[in-house]
């Protein structure tokens, strides 16, 4: 699957079927930080992403990466 | 991850609320938030013009978005900082905010105001950017609501901006900032008007959250300048304490603000007088916005 990554803006390949929690933790990122964008959804961590989704991971700090 | 008030499911987890809430009830949850710091507080009435500081980033705008819906008689002030494209493209999003909502914005210009943009201010205080731009916002602040007879400046500090700054504070004991730092201060001298911060109860990525829901469109990338600011860093090693034991954040900013403020407010009295100048508030003979004035001539 695809995450879009911002500041500055990129895109990763990572594993999907699995949660979004395991995929933030894949990419060293606290929850508490981003957005996780589907779509013109935000998604809590608990849920499942497949291997074809793109998710956007929006840091919530101005200035913040992710 | 079902919406603790519906069951719906839920768009974002609240993990120090130990809750969740779909789109609506989040929103709903949101506002109510900022309802209790303007009621807890005393921070405005519907009857009193407020200046609402705008940055064109998710929290002001975010913060303006629901006075407007709450009826709050609202004025934007966007103040132009001068840096480069980052200026250029957060005013458009205030201009575009404003004019979608149908609501008043002012815009002053550093430049003009100071004698200089912000990167100049830089160079010729040889001073970190961020000194000369916060001094100058909160001069302009209090002066515009002045001249336009607003008796009220809100702006979108949030619960992280606000536990950074009480971190940095106490990380360096600058004990005379401790009492500056409330969710509302009190007009304490005829020529400054009250300060309030509605958003203090709301974390950045709820405000981010709300901003994204109300498809408010706002600058993402940050003022260049800020790149490896404190401030920053502090958030990121609260963000983990955080992570670890949801909650941390909010019981830093409010076990200080209930326990501790009251004892450093005593002991910080301080006496305002009139700049010689410009007539605006101070400590001393010139004001702190005066004296950069001077020196961003002197070099010019």
């Amino acid at each position: 699957m695809k995450v879009v990554l911002r500041n500055p803006r990129r895109e990763v390949e990572v594993a999907g079927n699995r949660r979004v929690k395991d995929v933030l933790r894949e990419l060293d990122i606290i929850p508490e930080t981003v957005l996780v964008i589907r779509g013109d959804d935000l998604i809590t961590a608990d849920q499942h992403v497949k291997d074809d989704d793109t998710i956007e991971l929006r840091p919530v700090m101005s200035g913040g990466r992710a | 991850m079902k919406c603790r008030k519906c069951g719906d499911a839920a768009v974002i987890e609240l993990r120090r609320h130990n809750a969740a809430f779909c789109a609506p009830d989040f929103q709903e949850f949101f506002r109510n938030q900022v309802r209790e710091a303007i009621r807890k507080h005393k921070m405005f009435t519907k009857d009193e013009p407020v200046l609402v500081a705008v940055s064109g980033g998710k929290d002001s705008l975010a913060l303006w978005d629901v006075l407007i819906d709450e009826g709050y008689r609202t004025t934007g002030l966007y103040l132009d900082l001068g840096i480069f494209d980052y200026s250029v493209a957060s005013r458009g999003k205030c201009e575009a905010f404003a004019a979608r909502r149908n609501v008043p914005l002012l815009i002053k210009r550093v430049e003009e105001e100071v004698g200089a943009p912000v990167p100049v201010i830089k160079q010729v205080t040889r001073r970190p950017p961020c000194s000369g731009c916060g001094l100058s916002k909160r001069y302009l602040m209090n002066r515009v609501a002045l001249d336009e007879g607003m008796p009220v400046v809100a702006t979108g500090h949030n619960l992280d901006d606000e536990a950074a700054t009480l971190f940095g504070s106490v990380m360096h004991w600058r004990t005379e900032a401790l009492p500056r730092q409330s969710p509302a201060l009190a007009s304490t001298h005829p020529k400054l008007v009250r300060r309030v911060k509605p958003l203090y109860r709301l974390s950045e990525r709820e405000t981010a959250a709300f901003a994204f829901l109300r498809r408010i469109d706002y600058i993402v990338e940050e003022c260049p300048f800020a790149v490896g600011a404190t401030s920053i860093a502090h958030k990121d090693i609260l963000n983990r304490m955080e992570d670890a034991a949801p909650g941390a954040k909010h019981n830093f900013l409010f076990g200080f603000l209930d326990k501790a403020r009251p004892a450093f407010e005593r002991v910080e009295a301080v006496t305002l007088v009139e700049c010689a100048r410009c007539g605006q508030v101070t400590t001393g003979t010139l004001c702190a916005f005066c004296k950069l004035s001077d020196q961003v001539k002197r070099s010019l």
